[in-house]
């Protein structure tokens, strides 16, 4: 186990209480909407921001301790990304990268060899001689992720190191960023809001809301089968709480749905929007999953218009453009929504 | 623009610029010449340069790190500490040349052990003049510094931090070099301040001629005596503020605003 924490913070009116742990090669990502709490986090295992409570050990040596031991930031043995890469404004990149092994001690010669070496490999040979500000944005967070890593940190902690990038130069840096993580032997936490990221980047994630870890999986484990409204929003999915009888979920909310296998218990629903079809009368045949619905907003997103609905169960349909069109419905119309029972993915709660 | 609003800034305009045009009118320029060269004339100038750089260094050496703890630090009783530091800004300077006598003075509190010690008295020196400019100008260095620091964005500390800089590393290496330009808008403005300084001084290192006779001291006592020099002593002062003015407008200040 390579580092392993927990981080009690009280500001406020938000209150963290976080367990992690992350061993070597692994890629923790900390997923979270906005003020969830996750930058709190990084702050503390890096230790610009001193803790209420809890412990944070890398390697199994103490970095924190309640009060026994306090080791300031500086004495770490860590690497950080900022999300808008804060290379020093009046260094060269070059003396940015040469800048942490400087600290440490490391002669003049050798650490700028070892900053250009790294500046080669993250794709910035020839551009250690600039200032910060002659580096496009895609560049200057590639020299801050060569800044980090120089030193050879135990523990590399990245702070949204995408979300300042453009949307095209940020799918180039993420690339590379997974490239670069692969090749990590220490442990690498990830703090971000953006699942993407988390799915691409991590080999593990944890979801953090109001300061509490309310999921913890594989990438794929979370995508698939989400536990809480905003992680089934950021995947895509319309999340229900029910719980199961035979092969029918009663639904807290009101309403039942009909899903594939047998469950009891507490159960998640989880519905995918495309998988929902409109209908203006109510459906024959098969499908077994039928309700009234009404139509609350339409919105285009990309080729599909996502369809909101209300009535004894919210639910969220993706249909093609041009069958909207064909219905001809307008916010505020009766619609039936069904969906097969196949299509409906279960799971405890 | 509304009246009651223009007729008052006209008047106010009027009132700071008219006496500078006045003075610029009625000099003597033909004199000028002879007049800078006179015995006692470059002399204060000379004493008036050195002092006030030395006032401004040791502002420096000082105020600089006043400022981080201000800035910076966690201290409790910080804006206490705030008040204290920019008493000496609305002080009169006479009072401050008073207090600096009864600490520092052959009979002071300071002053009197310093002298039994090394048989070395700090008034009427021109030690003393450059201690009485410091006082007053200092704090101009300081509250420039802070503010300098404050709008500086501290994530880059934390930045050195993670790159295992100390505390102390940082400040030399990424937080002085980024409020560079608030230093040196500081320093203009300290060094300005104390190259005009007259009560502090006067009182506290009295007004002997080559050893404490200052600029401002000489137009003061030349007016009594030769009003001609006076105003070209005065010239010469006017002159250097402006410099420091344009200076700190093109260069320095803008910088330090977009910095």
């Amino acid at each position: 186990m390579s580092l392993e924490a927990r981080i009690v913070v009280r500001r406020g009116a938000l209150e963290v209480d976080v367990e992690l742990s992350v061993a070597d090669g692994e890629v923790l990502a900390v997923l979270g909407p906005n003020g969830a709490g996750k930058s709190t986090i990084l702050r503390v295992l890096a230790g610009l921001l001193t803790p209420d409570g809890g412990r944070v050990v890398v390697d199994g040596d103490q970095v924190w301790h309640d009060d026994d031991v306090a080791l300031p930031p500086h004495r770490r043995p860590i690497g950080m990304v900022f999300q808008d890469h804060l290379l020093f404004p009046h260094l060269s990149v070059t003396e940015n990268v040469a800048f942490g092994p400087r600290s440490r001690g490391v002669p003049r010669v050798a650490a700028r060899a070892a900053a250009t070496a790294w500046l080669d490999r993250v794709g910035l040979a020839g551009l250690g001689d600039r200032r910060p500000g002659q580096l496009s944005g895609g560049q200057a967070q590639r020299a801050a992720l060569a800044r980090a890593l120089v030193g050879e940190p135990r523990v590399l902690l990245l702070d949204e190191p995408l979300s300042a990038l453009d949307a095209r130069t940020r799918l180039s840096v993420r690339a590379e960023l997974h490239r670069h993580l692969t090749d990590y032997a220490g442990s690498a936490v990830l703090v971000t809001h953006d699942p993407v990221d988390a799915m691409a980047l991590a080999t593990r994630v944890v979801v953090v809301e109001d300061g509490r870890v309310v999921q913890a999986g594989t990438p794929a484990e979370v995508a698939r089968r989400p536990r809480t409204d905003y992680v089934a929003r950021l995947v895509g999915l319309v999340l229900l709480a029910g719980s199961g009888a035979g092969t029918t979920v009663a639904l807290d909310g009101g309403g039942a749905v009909a899903v594939a296998a047998e469950v009891s218990g507490p159960v998640f629903v989880a519905v995918r929007p495309e998988s929902v079809s409109l209908h203006l009368s109510r459906p024959d045949g098969s499908p077994r999953n039928v309700w009234p619905l009404r139509l609350v907003t339409a919105t285009p997103h990309g080729s599909v218009v996502r369809c909101d609905l209300a009535g004894e169960m919210a639910l969220t349909a993706d249909v093609t453009a041009t069958s909207f069109a064909e219905l001809g419905l307008a916010p505020g119309a009766e619609v039936w929504a069904s969906v097969q029972a196949s299509e409906v993915a279960v799971y405890p709660r | 623009m509304p009246a009651p609003l223009l007729v008052p800034a006209v008047l106010a305009v009027a009132f700071l610029v008219l006496p500078l045009v006045g003075l610029v009118v009625r000099a003597p320029w033909s004199a000028i010449g002879p007049q800078l060269t006179r015995d006692g004339v470059g002399e204060a100038l000379r004493l008036s340069l050195l002092s006030a750089t030395l006032a401004t260094l040791v502002s420096l050496v000082l105020g600089v790190p006043l400022a981080w703890v201000l800035a910076r630090s966690a201290l409790r009783g910080r804006s206490v500490l705030r008040a204290l530091v920019t008493v000496p800004l609305v002080l009169p300077p006479v009072v401050g040349g008073v207090a600096l006598f009864l600490v520092l003075g052959r009979q002071g509190i300071v002053g009197r052990w310093l002298f039994e010690a090394t048989g070395f008295s700090l008034p009427f020196t021109t030690a003393a003049v450059v201690v009485a400019e410091t006082f007053v100008a200092m704090p101009f260095l300081v509250i420039s510094v802070e503010g300098a620091l404050r709008a500086a964005d501290a994530r880059f500390e934390d930045a050195a931090a993670t790159l295992g800089a100390d505390r102390w590393t940082t400040f030399r290496r990424v937080t002085l070099p980024l409020v560079a330009p608030g230093i040196a808008a500081g320093a203009v403005l300290c060094w300005a301040r104390a190259l005009g300084e007259f009560g502090a001084t006067i009182t506290f290192a009295g007004n002997f001629p080559g050893t404490t006779q200052t600029m401002p001291l000489a137009v003061y006592l030349a007016l009594q005596r030769d009003p001609e020099a006076a105003i070209v002593l005065s010239l010469v002062l006017l002159a250097v503020s402006l410099a420091t003015l344009l200076l700190l407008r093109g260069r320095w200040l803008g910088r330090a605003v977009h910095a």
